[in-house]
């Protein structure tokens, strides 16, 4: 059993769900960035996932997609990723990475396991990154004790899911819907097929992301999923301005939302 | 044939290739492998592809030698592959037609693809447009002021052009805004991709549509006299380059060059030359070579050519560049205009700027052989998309020297 694992039950035993928290790394600034990781925790963030800005994200919206620009043009570099992990777990959360995989190839997969882990975090998020061409990613984290955790999507086929849910450490990451990352007026019945499809192939541990960016959304996640994974709505309460007031507003309102309190 | 280094069939070459996606899109690329397996062999599938090919795009393509050209290339004999003549203009119509039929077996009604110069987006609306699809183009916005015409093209041709604001604004920016849209409606969309990268099937898949160019050009040049001494076309993400290659690729004695664009040059770091001034990486898709910073992120790419200012490149040529079986020339802005230049007034062929970067290169190398030596070139585009360009490069517009 990883940390995250533990931790992840031990929340469970209270009945209740895990709130993660996405943010990425420079955005409005680096320091700022830290701030607003540390500011997630207090507020209730119980794992946090900062993201390096990657030029070409694939998977994220419009949000998302403008923090990243942001961060890059003001100089944001991958190895602030870990300063913000090493914040994050200071604080007293789980600190996870969600990473394109060129960033970590570039650093090489061995090398950023091993910064990951020195700095305090305890996995990598991989959205573009699937186990059948992740073998050389799964071996360098197995080799540095950092969990892998691979994302189920609604066009998941039970094939694929029995591979995803056998690589995976620490949870599943079900994707809510098709699509990239955003706000969505709702969470459809798809969440609650794909962590039942995930469960029945054996998952212990599934958190759903993707389009939860309201309390209610997130009580509603709550009564399937383990845990419950917030990232735009974060970012947009952050800003261009780096309000943390605003931010650590939205992260008690889910934080209640996951404890059924919405 | 054993060895053979022909249609080699992924999902990876070597070490580069390979499907690095979001989860959501694997059941949707494992669908399209299928179905297009299924459809290689399948002679309701291949017959009609056939069929269009002779009676819609007008294939074969000739060639045409071109010895008042071949005067400034050291002499050597020159032919072209002449894709320009293709229904809508370039090499694109061949890779497009072959996945929209896919399309329709695959039971979806609407295509999305993106576009650099406009080729691929014309060529794509033009098959959407015959068999009724529903059709999306994303452009960059940089590319959709330097290509204007061919935004009204696709429009007139009934598809929808979403200009890309995102990022570099230019291909590698509609690339990833056509994944966004790919993501969200699987169900019921294909995405008809242009280029010979990306993940698995595409590498592989637009190559086989691309064959035809060398499958013909190989047959054409034996019957006037035997194998070219070197083939060479144009890369940016490299489909017609790949193309013009496979049915070459054991002729051992027909060396294949595949000409980048070097934009104002390799060493002024404002480029596209991918594979000689990249290093491998994951972009797209798949490992390849990229034009990549030291932390991994996709630097910026620069051509005159909106065709092949892509910092990527397939990832079966930088397998062939790898194993040595093809070499990668750079060519810049200005050789490229003065070979568009050169063909137009010897020849009176007017051809895409893209490809005029392959006839730079047969320059360079007719030079190096001299006359005894025979050189194919593809041309793989018309330039008519190119003319306000070219003129404002070489200041021919009304009101300027004249």
């Amino acid at each position: 059993m990883s940390a995250l694992e533990d931790r992840i039950d031990e929340i469970r035993a209270q009945g209740r769900a895990a709130l993660i928290g996405y943010l990425p790394v420079g955005y409005p600034d680096v320091d700022t960035s830290i701030a607003a990781v540390v500011a997630m925790v207090e507020a209730g963030v119980d794992i946090v996932e900062v993201g390096p800005p990657y030029s070409d994200p694939m998977m994220d919206g419009p949000v998302i997609q403008h923090a990243a620009a942001t961060a890059l043009e003001r100089g944001v570099r991958v190895d602030d990723t870990f300063r913000a992990v090493r914040a994050a777990a200071d604080a007293g959360a789980q600190a996870l990475v969600m990473s394109y995989c060129n960033l970590m190839l570039s650093r090489g997969y061995d090398r950023f396991a091993a910064d990951l882990r020195a700095a305090g975090g305890v996995g990598v998020i991989t959205p573009d990154l699937t186990p059948d061409t992740g073998q050389e990613w799964i071996d360098a984290a197995r080799a540095h004790e950092v969990d892998t955790i691979f994302l189920a999507a609604p066009s998941t086929t039970r094939e694929r899911m029995h591979l995803t849910v056998g690589a995976s450490r620490g949870f599943v990451y079900a994707t809510s819907l098709m699509g990239v990352t955003g706000e969505r007026a709702s969470v459809g019945d798809a969440a609650a097929q794909v962590v039942a499809a995930a469960r029945d192939a054996g998952a212990a541990r599934v958190c759903v992301g993707l389009g939860v960016s309201t309390g209610a959304q997130a009580a509603q996640v709550a009564t399937y999923a383990d845990g419950v994974i917030v990232g735009s709505a974060f970012v947009k309460a952050l800003g261009d301005g780096g309000d943390l007031a605003a931010l650590k507003a939205k992260v008690a309102e889910l934080a209640a939302g996951v404890r059924g309190d919405a | 044939m054993t060895g053979s280094l022909q249609q080699a069939p992924g999902p990876f070459f070597g070490e580069f290739g390979g499907r690095f996606v979001p989860e959501a899109l694997m059941a949707a690329l494992d669908e399209l492998t299928d179905a297009y397996e299924k459809a290689r062999i399948d002679p309701v599938y291949t017959d009609e592809l056939t069929r269009l090919a002779l009676e819609y795009t007008g294939r074969p393509s000739i060639v045409t030698e071109v010895p008042r050209f071949a005067r400034h290339a050291g002499g050597a004999r020159v032919w072209l592959k002449r894709e320009d003549l293709n229904h809508s203009g370039s090499h694109k119509i061949n890779n497009v037609l072959g996945q929209a039929l896919l399309t329709k077996r695959l039971g979806k009604q609407r295509v999305i693809a993106e576009t650099g110069a406009g080729q691929h987006g014309v060529a794509t609306a033009t098959a959407a447009a015959l068999m009724d699809l529903e059709c999306v183009i994303y452009m960059g916005e940089e590319d959709t002021e330097r290509q204007a015409l061919n935004v009204a093209r696709m429009r007139l041709l009934g598809a929808e052009v979403i200009p890309v604001a995102t990022g570099t604004r230019t291909l590698r920016d509609a690339i990833n805004e056509a994944f966004r849209d790919w993501v969200a409606n699987v169900d019921t969309t294909n995405y008809v991709f242009g280029t010979a990268a990306g993940p698995h099937p595409f590498p592989a898949m637009v190559r086989d549509f691309q064959r035809v160019i060398s499958v013909e050009a190989r047959e054409q040049m034996l019957e006037r006299g035997g194998l070219p001494d070197a083939v060479l076309a144009c890369v940016g993400g490299g489909s017609n380059a790949i193309g013009s290659f496979d049915a070459f690729l054991d002729d051992d004695s027909v060396r294949l060059i595949g000409c980048e664009a070097a934009g104002d040059g390799v060493d002024t770091g404002r480029h596209a030359a991918t594979l000689t001034g990249g290093r491998p990486g994951i972009l797209h898709g798949s490992r390849s070579y990229i034009l990549q910073d030291e932390e991994g992120q996709t630097q910026p790419s620069h051509s005159i050519s909106a065709g092949l200012d892509y910092p990527g490149v397939g990832p079966e040529h930088t397998w062939l560049h790898s194993i040595g079986r093809a070499e990668y020339w750079p060519v810049t802005d200005a050789e490229a205009m003065d070979a568009f230049r050169l063909l137009c007034r010897t020849e009176g062929i007017l051809p895409a700027i893209e490809s005029s970067h392959a006839l730079a290169g047969a320059i360079t190398l007719g030079k190096e052989l001299g006359p005894d030596a025979t050189l194919l070139v593809t041309l793989s585009g018309r330039g008519d998309k190119d003319v306000q360009q070219a003129a404002e490069w070489f200041d021919m517009l009304p009101g300027g020297d004249a």
